[in-house]
C-alpha cells in the first residue's frame, strides 16, 4: 500500500545504521546489504515503514546494518514474524532476510506456507549450499557427494532446488541473481517491493570460507554470459556473449540453440512471460542447469491474504449489529437476577 | 413404572445434579444446555461440564460412545459441577453402564427401554438387561419406552423422515425433566423457533415432543414433583450462561477496546484450546485479526511480530503446543514485547490424556525455555472469571511490556456458569508504553522507573527505528553486547521487571478462617472443588479452616507469607504431582507444606478432599 504524502529523497547513507559490518571480507553478503541499501531510495517507500526481519544465520545479521525497523529473531521462523507484522500493519514495507538452512532446513515448513498464502512481503535468501554461521556443515542445498565438516566423506543427502520448492509451494514472484551482480540484484529488490504478494529472490551467495567458489562455474564474470541467461519479461530468451544462443521448446524440454544455425532465427526463440499463471514453463526454466536461468523467472500477480481478509472484514463490518463489546455480550440469551 | 417398592416421598433441595448420557448422535450436549439456560434463566446458580468422546463418530451404542452433559442447579451458590448425580437420563444401555458409578444410591435413573435390545445389550458387554436382572434394586428406575413413545407423538406431522423421528426423543427426556424440576417450556420453544427457521415441520416435531415427555411425566404421578429448587441469591445484575473457553475470548476483545489497540491472535488448533479461536474468528466486526497459522510455532511468531507492530497481541494452545512454543516466548521475553499466550493445559505428558483436565503445565509454564527467562504467570480458577483474567493477562503483558502465560485448564474452559456481565467501561483501565516522540540519546531500552517497563516504539514511527533481537544488548543503547557484567545485569533486570508485577495485583485472600488449624492452598481451576469441600467441611463444625487460591502464581501477592504464617498446618492440592507445592517449597522453606495431588484427568471430588482435610484436623 503506498502512501500518498511525499516520501522524502533518500540515498543510501540513510539505510545505513551506525553498527559494525562483522561478515568476512569478501563475502557476497556485503553486495546484498550495498545492494538493498542502494534499492530503498528508488522504491519511494518511507524509511520509517521499513521492516527487516531475519531468523538466524550469517544472513540475519543483515537487520542489525540497515537504519530501518527490525528484528533479529530465532532460526527458521522470520516468516511468521514477518506474517504478523504485515497483517497487524499492511502499510509498512515488510523484508525476510534468510539462508538456505534457515528458510528451507528448520523454517521449511514456515517457507512453503509463506508462499502458499501470499502476504504482500519479501523474502531474500542467501543461497551458499552451506551453514556458515555454525562452521561449515551441509545445508539442504548443499550437493551430493560435497565435502563439509558434517559429511567428511561426502554429503549423502540429495538437495532442494529453493526454486522449484518455491514454485511447488505456488510462489508468485521468484527471482535469482548472482551475488556479484549488485545492479540486476537492486533492481529485482525494487521489482519484488512493487510486485503486490509473497516475492522469494534467491541469491546465489558465495561464501569465501567454508564453500568458496560454488558458483563460479555460472557466475564469474568470465562465463557468466554464456553460463547464465537473465530473463526479461516480455523480451526473447536469449543470452551468450555473442547473444547469439537462445531457448526454444523441443517436445517437452527446453532446448539451447544457436540463432544463425540450422535455420533458426530470433523468431524462434520462446518470449518469456513471467506475468503468466500457469507455471509449467517457469518450473522448467527453475530447473535449468544449461544456461542458469537468472532474473525474474515468475511474477504473476494474484490477490493477497490482506485483500481476502480486508473484503471479508469490510462485509462482516457491514453485516453486524456488533460495534462495540458490551453489544456482543448483552446479545442473546441473557436474563436479568434481582 | 417404577421399579421401586416404596412410594416416594417429595424433597425439596438446594441443589440438584442431573446428567444426562447417550450416544453421541443423540444430542444430550443440547439437550443438557437447554436444561441449563432454562434454570439460569429461572435464577438458580449454574455449574456445567460436557464429557464427550474424543471419537468423533463413534460407532452407535459402543461404550466409548457415549457423551454426556452434566449440570449442577442450585438455589444456593453452585462452584462446581457436582461429583454424585440426583438425576441420570440414560438413553442406552451403554450410556448407563458408564455414567451409573455417579448416581448416588436411592437416586433416580431414567431409561430408554426401547434402546434396551439385545443387540445394545451386547454392545454394552451386558450379559443380562440390568433393567430386569435386579442389579438397580438401589436406585429409583424410571422406565419409558421414550422411542415408541416419540413415534406415537410425531405420527401425524407430515414431511419428517425416520431419522428426525428417532433424533428428536432427546427432547422427551427433556420434557420429563423439566416436569419434575417444576421448569417452564417456553425457553426450548423460542430455542426452536430459532434453531429451525424456515423449518416449520421440526418446529412442530420438536414442541410437540418436548410437550408429550413433559405431559406424560405430569400423567405419570409417580414421579416425584417437589424438587422444587428455588432462585439463587446471586448478585443482582444482567447475567449469561457462559463457557470458560469464550469467556476468555471476550476477555481479550474487552481488553482490546479498553486499550485502543487492534487484537491480533495467531495460533492453530488443538484440543481443548481451538473454541478461543472458533470464537475469536467470528469477530471480524471488532476488528480481529485471527490468524490459523501452519503450526504452533507460527501461531506464535506472528503473534509476536504483531506485537512488535503495535498489536494486543495473543497466542493460544494446550501443553504440547506451549513446548513447541517455547524458544518463541524466550525472544518475547528477551526483546520484551508484550505477549499473551493462553495454554488450556489437559492431561499430559506429550499427547496424554487431551479430553481431560490437568493442571500439570505449571512448571512449563514457570521454566520451559532456555536461560533464565522469567514471565509472569497467571491462572483463571473457574469459566466465567476467565473473562477476568484473560483481561488481566493483556493488561499485565502491556504494562509490563512481557509475555504473561495464562493457565486455564479442560474443566473450566469446557465448563459453564452463570456471567455477571462486565461493560467495559467497568473494567479497570489499561495503560501501555507506546512512544512517538523523538527524544535525545533516545533508546529502545529506556526504561520506566516503576516498573522497569521499556517502551514500545512501533514501526511506521519516524524517527524511532531501531534493531531488536535475541542476542544479549546493551543495558543502556539496546545495541548487541556480549560483556560479561552486562549480561548479568541484563538478567537481573529483566527478572526485577516481573518481581515487580507484584506491586499491580491484588492481594491474596482467604476464605472461612483467617488464621487457625489449616491453610487449604490451590490455584487455578481446582478453585470451584476445593471452594465447596472447605465450605462443607467448615458447614460440619470445622470452623478453623481457611482457604487461599492463588490466581497470581510468578509472581505471587505480596502477603503470600504472611497468610502463610496465620495457620498451623498447610495443604497444597493441585492436579499435578506436586508443582505447586514445589515452587512454594523453595520461596518459603521456612513452612512446612502437605499435599494433596490427583492425576485421573479428573476433577477433585468433594469426599476425598474431606476425607484429606480430616487426617490434617
Amino acid at each position: 500500500m503506498e502512501t500518498t504524502t511525499a516520501v522524502k529523497k533518500y540515498t543510501f547513507k540513510d539505510f545505513t545504521s551506525d553498527q559494525e559490518v562483522r561478515w568476512c571480507p569478501g563475502c557476497d553478503d556485503y553486495v546484498i546489504l550495498r545492494s538493498m541499501q542502494k534499492a530503498l531510495p528508488e522504491m519511494g517507500v518511507k524509511k520509517e515503514d521499513v521492516v527487516f526481519i531475519s531468523g538466524i544465520g550469517c544472513s540475519s545479521r543483515f537487520p542489525y546494518y540497515m537504519s530501518t525497523y527490525g528484528m533479529h529473531t530465532i532460526h527458521g521462523r522470520a516468516p511468521g514474524i514477518a506474517s504478523g507484522i504485515k497483517l497487524a500493519n499492511p502499510n509498512l514495507s515488510v523484508w525476510i532476510m534468510t539462508g538456505d538452512g534457515d528458510s528451507m532446513a528448520i523454517g521449511g515448513n514456515h517457507f512453503i506456507h509463506l508462499l502458499r498464502r501470499n502476504i504482500d512481503l519479501n523474502m531474500v535468501m542467501f543461497n551458499n549450499e552451506i551453514y556458515g554461521l555454525t562452521k561449515g556443515q551441509f545445508s539442504p542445498t548443499s550437493l551430493i557427494g560435497q565435502k563439509t565438516k558434517s559429511s567428511p566423506y561426502g554429503n549423502t543427502q540429495p538437495p532442494f532446488s529453493p526454486g522449484e520448492l518455491a514454485l511447488g509451494a505456488n510462489a508468485r514472484f521468484f527471482a535469482r541473481i548472482g551475488g556479484n551482480n549488485p545492479k540486476d540484484m537492486a533492481q529485482i529488490f525494487i521489482d519484488a517491493h512493487k510486485f503486490k504478494g509473497t516475492s522469494l529472490v534467491e541469491v546465489l551467495q558465495n561464501c569465501v570460507i567454508f564453500n568458496d567458489g560454488c558458483f563460479d562455474e555460472v557466475t564469474d564474470k568470465e562465463v557468466k554470459e554464456d553460463k547464465q541467461i537473465f530473463l526479461e519479461h516480455g523480451k526473447p530468451m536469449i543470452f551468450g556473449k555473442n547473444r547469439d544462443k537462445g531457448l526454444v521448446l523441443n517436445k517437452l524440454k527446453l532446448e539451447v540453440v544457436t540463432i544463425g544455425e540450422n535455420g533458426i532465427t530470433q523468431e524462434d526463440i520462446l518470449v518469456h512471460n513471467a506475468k503468466e499463471e500457469d507455471k509449467t514453463l517457469h518450473q522448467m526454466l527453475v530447473r535449468l542447469d544449461y544456461p542458469l536461468a537468472t532474473g525474474i523467472i515468475r511474477s504473476f500477480a494474484d490477490v493477497t491474504l490482506e485483500e481476502r481478509e480486508d473484503a471479508l472484514t469490510a462485509q462482516v463490518k457491514a453485516n453486524s449489529k456488533f460495534k462495540k463489546t458490551d453489544d456482543l455480550f448483552f446479545s442473546g440469551e441473557t436474563y436479568e437476577v434481582k | 413404572m417404577i421399579t421401586t417398592k416404596t412410594i416416594l416421598q417429595p424433597e425439596v433441595l438446594e441443589a440438584v445434579v442431573v446428567r444426562f448420557v447417550g450416544d453421541s448422535g443423540d444430542g444430550m450436549q443440547l439437550t443438557g444446555t437447554q436444561f441449563t439456560d432454562t434454570s439460569a434463566m429461572f435464577g438458580n446458580d449454574i455449574a456445567t461440564f460436557p464429557n464427550y468422546p474424543s471419537e468423533i463418530r463413534a460407532p452407535q451404542g459402543s461404550l466409548y460412545g457415549v457423551s454426556g452433559f452434566q449440570v449442577h442447579i442450585g438455589s444456593v451458590e453452585v462452584s462446581t459441577p457436582g461429583d454424585n448425580v440426583d438425576l441420570l437420563v440414560a438413553m442406552n444401555p451403554a450410556a448407563l453402564k458408564t455414567n451409573l458409578y455417579a448416581v448416588k444410591p436411592g437416586h433416580t435413573i431414567i431409561v430408554d427401554t426401547d434402546s434396551f435390545t439385545k443387540k445394545n445389550l451386547d454392545k454394552a458387554e451386558y450379559k443380562t438387561n440390568p433393567l430386569e436382572d435386579g442389579s438397580l434394586e438401589n436406585y429409583r428406575v424410571i422406565q419409558v419406552d421414550m422411542t415408541t413413545m416419540t413415534k406415537e407423538a410425531l405420527k401425524d406431522v407430515e414431511g419428517l423422515d425416520n431419522k428426525s423421528i428417532t433424533r428428536s426423543k432427546n427432547m422427551f427426556s427433556l420434557g420429563m425433566v423439566y416436569w419434575m424440576y417444576n421448569r417452564s417450556l417456553e425457553h426450548s420453544f423460542d430455542f426452536f423457533n430459532k434453531k429451525f427457521k424456515g423449518k416449520p415441520e421440526l418446529i412442530e416435531a420438536n414442541t410437540k415432543v418436548l410437550n408429550a415427555g413433559y405431559y406424560f411425566a405430569e400423567t405419570l404421578e409417580l414421579i416425584p414433583n417437589a424438587y422444587t429448587i428455588s432462585p439463587a441469591k446471586m448478585v443482582p445484575g444482567t447475567y449469561r450462561i457462559i463457557g470458560g473457553n469464550t469467556a476468555t475470548a471476550w476477555g481479550l476483545l474487552a481488553a482490546a477496546e479498553k486499550s485502543g489497540l487492534e487484537l491480533f491472535l495467531g495460533s492453530y488448533p488443538i484440543t481443548p484450546a481451538t473454541d478461543i479461536l472458533h470464537e475469536l474468528v467470528k469477530h471480524k466486526h471488532f476488528g480481529v485479526k485471527a490468524f490459523q497459522a501452519e503450526d504452533e510455532i507460527a501461531g506464535v511468531t506472528s503473534a509476536i511480530g504483531a506485537a512488535f507492530a503495535g498489536d494486543l497481541a495473543i497466542t493460544t494452545t494446550s501443553g504440547p503446543g506451549l513446548a513447541l512454543k517455547g524458544e518463541a516466548i524466550g525472544l518475547a521475553m528477551m526483546v520484551e514485547l508484550p505477549l499473551v499466550i493462553i495454554n488450556v493445559q489437559r492431561g499430559g505428558p506429550s499427547t496424554g490424556l487431551p479430553t481431560k483436565t490437568e493442571q500439570s503445565d505449571l512448571l512449563q509454564a514457570m521454566y520451559g525455555r532456555n536461560g533464565e527467562s522469567p514471565v509472569i504467570v497467571i491462572a483463571a480458577s473457574t469459566p466465567a472469571n476467565c473473562f477476568n483474567f484473560a483481561y488481566e493477562a493483556a493488561r499485565l503483558a502491556l504494562e509490563h511490556m512481557t509475555p504473561v502465560i495464562l493457565l486455564t485448564d479442560g474443566y473450566i474452559a469446557n465448563g459453564s456458569a452463570p456471567w455477571k456481565i462486565r461493560t467495559v467501561a467497568e473494567m479497570p483501565a489499561i495503560k501501555n508504553h507506546k512512544v512517538t516522540e523523538v527524544k535525545e540519546n533516545w533508546s529502545p531500552y529506556d526504561r520506566d522507573e516503576k516498573t522497569l517497563a521499556r517502551n514500545w516504539p512501533v514501526p511506521g514511527t519516524p524517527g524511532l527505528e531501531h534493531r531488536i533481537g535475541g542476542l544479549e544488548k546493551d543495558r543502556v543503547t539496546g545495541n548487541i553486547s556480549y560483556e560479561p557484567q552486562n549480561h548479568e545485569e541484563m538478567t537481573h533486570i529483566r527478572a526485577e521487571k516481573v518481581r515487580l508485577v507484584e506491586n499491580n495485583i491484588p492481594e491474596l485472600k482467604t476464605e472461612f478462617a483467617d488464621s487457625g488449624d489449616l491453610l487449604v492452598i490451590g490455584w487455578g481451576g481446582t478453585y470451584g472443588s476445593l471452594h465447596s469441600a472447605v465450605k462443607q467441611i467448615n458447614d460440619e463444625g470445622y470452623n478453623k479452616i481457611g482457604f487461599a487460591h492463588f490466581n497470581y502464581i510468578n509472581p505471587m501477592p505480596k502477603n503470600t507469607e504472611e497468610i502463610l504464617s496465620k495457620y498451623k498446618k498447610i495443604i497444597v492440592c493441585e492436579l499435578n504431582a506436586g508443582q505447586f507445592v514445589s515452587i512454594l517449597k523453595t520461596r518459603f522453606s521456612k513452612f512446612e507444606f502437605s499435599q494433596h495431588n490427583k492425576i485421573q484427568g479428573l476433577p477433585f471430588s468433594n469426599d476425598e478432599l474431606i476425607q484429606q482435610f480430616k487426617l490434617l484436623v
